[in-house]
């Protein structure tokens, strides 16, 4: 099992030495005319004011937490739709009744409006 | 060839090494960084770490369990706090405080712990393979639904606490 | 056979010593993995002349046609060109996360390779979970949009980034549940597990024709929304909303760097593409496959670039949906409905009948979730075309005229 595990370890490796290796090929073959107008932050050639952080909502924050616990559900359900050929009926009850919990979640969500991206 | 004074490492651990190097140096940064979203980036780096030590022990499950949970989405969410917060986002803070002290001897204190524990446990020397990880996988989901399944169930009831929480922070908002 | 046990059986009888196993294992996993991930550069070349071929002729144009034959080496001319452009970095952005970024993109993208099955036997290394691997790898792609959003210090840039991991993490519940459905099927998650089950068996002929996507075609469809949304294509391109966000969180980046991001975008399609063709239409199977090995490739390439065209077509033909209209789709559409399916298939399964009506039963859950979908999609774009009909008429505009509802900000 390792050695599968080596592959993608050899996989991973050439992956950064591509994108590494084209970015830097790219630096120096290019011409190298540094401006500081052209250097500066692009935003559509209006001149840049204050810092870039602006007003976000807090529903990003919202978005990611729902995400969090949802991911973490369907982590558990891979091993069970793995194992699920061999389980009793009593047992996928069992699956069924976790997923049915989580709905009933996703259900509050969206009667309190948490869904809601307005 | 001539003798060597100690063992040649294995290919093992000379990847484990390397993980656990990559590990420090991403939790130093955490510490040590003026710059919050470099502190989380760097946290980041020792997730990969972990998932990393997680696939060196054959547990690939929980290894990508943790790239899952932890880089898809823990730390998706801390840097959404930090870039939602002002004055976290652009400042330079400064990575000691009053707390410092404190904060170093209870790692220490943590640390010695940790060491005691772990070099009296016993631990079963890993001699043959663990076999066939379908197998592993398939284990895992039945002890789910079988002997574990209350822990399972009240795991669900978490996650739906988890998700009434959110409605409260939606809610504030409001 | 499997292609690293022949090539390290190759190296022993070429007098490799037995001790230095690593070594020869390393060299065998180096020279695979070499030679997928520069196949996936050549690829990503003829994809790009795909995408423009393809939308060129959807909008009554040629498309490049002047560099070799049928222009095929447009793109080649444009990675030069490229290649020769200035290295500009700007002077406020943060380095470490700005040059980080469209690394990290395209390595999330190129490791996928290891994990898709060409053919039999031909798959980088068939890991036991599979699946699980390539939505972990998704993870990547969500750092390496937040990084460029926030390294590249600015404005849109940071609101592009905020919006993309948005619509990544809405999408990706869908899209993982929707694959779950396969492997509830057969209870794998080794690819090359999962192709070997959509083999069909006339008498002793394997016809290959067992393709999930007659059984689950409610999964198929839910995957293949949501795997637009993942790689970012029309009608969920958002990120590319030039009229507000200019051009999304990589414009910053120029030269090379940009170069990586626009490689990442398309072998991703393609990827999601080959994921969709493994899980739900037969992988490499097909027709004599099992007889003539080098069918294999050629099947599973054959309907790749067919989902790729498809992908392409949409682009050509849809029109993109508001950020609030995606959220609201993937959360109280997509995730409601594969939910359902999924528990409709875990009963179905168990019940005590015979097994061909159990599989009716999840064939008809299948098709009512298709149903649906299509309902809500079909309303939703009859109502956004009657509603553009009407902003453009001028006589409507005369008294009646009323602020067209203008889209949520961020």
């Amino acid at each position: 099992m390792l050695s599968q595990w080596g592959f993608v370890l050899v996989l991973s490796a050439i992956a950064v030495i591509i994108p590494v290796a084209a970015i830097v090929l790219g630096h120096f073959l290019g011409p190298r005319r540094p401006d500081p107008i052209k250097n500066e932050t692009y935003e559509s050639g209006v001149e840049t004011f204050g810092d870039t952080w602006v007003q976000f909502r807090a529903q990003y924050y919202l978005i990611g937490l729902i995400f969090l616990i949802f991911d973490v559900e369907v982590i558990f359900l891979f091993p069970i739709a793995v194992a699920y050929q061999g389980l009793s009926f009593f047992s996928v009850i069992a699956a069924v009744t976790f997923v049915l919990i989580l709905i009933l979640g996703l259900f509050l969500e969206w009667r309190k409006g948490a869904l809601e991206w307005d | 060839m001539p003798e060597l004074p100690f063992p040649l490492p294995s290919v093992q651990q000379v990847i484990f090494v390397l993980i656990a190097g990559l590990m420090i140096l991403g939790a130093l940064t955490v510490v040590l960084a003026r710059n919050l979203f470099h502190s989380a980036l760097g946290l980041v780096a020792a997730f990969f770490g972990a998932a990393g030590l997680y696939l060196v022990a054959e547990a690939e499950f929980i290894g990508v369990s943790q790239v899952l949970v932890y880089v898809g989405a823990i730390s998706t969410l801390i840097t959404f706090a930090i870039m939602l917060t002002r004055g976290m986002m652009f400042g330079a803070t400064s990575p000691r405080n009053r707390q410092s002290g404190t904060a170093a001897m209870i790692t220490l204190l943590a640390f010695v712990v940790l060491w005691a524990l772990v070099s009296t446990i016993p631990w079963p020397q890993a001699g043959e393979a663990i076999g066939d990880g379908e197998a592993i996988i398939a284990g895992l989901g039945r002890a789910f639904v079988n002997e574990y399944v209350v822990p399972f169930q009240l795991l669900a009831m978490l996650l739906l606490v988890a998700l009434a929480g959110a409605i409260v922070l939606a809610r504030d908002r409001k | 056979m499997n292609w690293s046990d022949t090539l390290i059986q190759l190296q022993y009888d070429l007098g490799a010593p037995q001790e230095l196993s690593w070594l020869v294992e390393g060299i065998t996993f180096f020279v695979g993995a070499f030679v997928l991930a520069n196949a996936a550069l050549v690829l990503a070349l003829l994809l790009i002349w795909i995408t423009r071929k393809v939308v060129s002729r959807i909008q009554d144009r040629i498309g490049p046609n002047r560099l070799g034959p049928f222009g095929l080496f447009q793109t080649v001319a444009d990675a030069v060109k490229l290649l020769s452009k200035e290295d500009i970095k700007p002077t406020t952005a943060d380095t470490p996360s700005y040059l980080l970024a469209p690394v990290l993109s395209v390595m999330g993208v190129l490791m996928a390779l290891a994990v898709l099955p060409i053919g039999a036997g031909l798959i980088g290394t068939d890991l036991n979970i599979g699946v699980l691997y390539l939505v972990a790898l998704g993870s990547l792609g969500i750092m390496a949009a937040l990084m460029a959003g926030w390294g590249s210090n600015n404005k849109y840039a940071l609101l592009a980034g905020f919006r993309v991991v948005a619509q990544l993490l809405s999408y990706e519940i869908p899209m993982v549940l929707a694959m779950l459905a396969p492997v509830l099927l057969i209870g794998t998650m080794s690819m090359q597990g999962l192709v070997q089950a959509q083999s069909f068996f006339l008498g002793p002929v394997n016809l290959g024709v067992g393709w999930f996507v007659f059984l689950l075609p409610g999964a198929f469809l839910i995957y293949f929304i949501a795997a637009l949304a993942e790689a970012e294509q029309t009608p969920f391109d958002l990120l590319e909303a030039e009229s507000e966000l200019i051009a999304g969180f990589h414009i910053e980046y120029s030269g090379m760097k940009f170069a990586m991001f626009f490689l990442a975008q398309f072998l991703n399609s393609f990827f999601l593409g080959a994921i969709a063709v493994t899980l739900f239409l037969g992988g490499w199977q097909g027709p004599f496959a099992g007889q003539i090995p080098l069918l294999g490739p050629i099947y599973f390439l054959a309907k790749t670039f067919l989902v790729y065209v498809v992908i392409q077509w949409i682009k050509g033909t849809f029109p993109r949906v508001r950020i609030d209209q995606m959220m609201g789709f993937a959360w109280k559409v997509l995730v409601p409905l594969v939910l359902a399916l999924i528990l409709a298939q875990m009963v179905i399964l168990k019940l005590p009948l015979p097994l061909w009506i159990n599989y009716l039963l999840v064939l008809a859950a299948n098709l009512a979730v298709v149903a649906t979908v299509l309902n809500i999609m079909g309303n939703y774009f009859q109502s956004e075309q009657i509603r553009s009909k009407r902003a453009f008429e001028p006589k409507s505009l005369i008294g009646t005229m009323q602020p067209v509802q203008s889209s949520s900000g961020d």
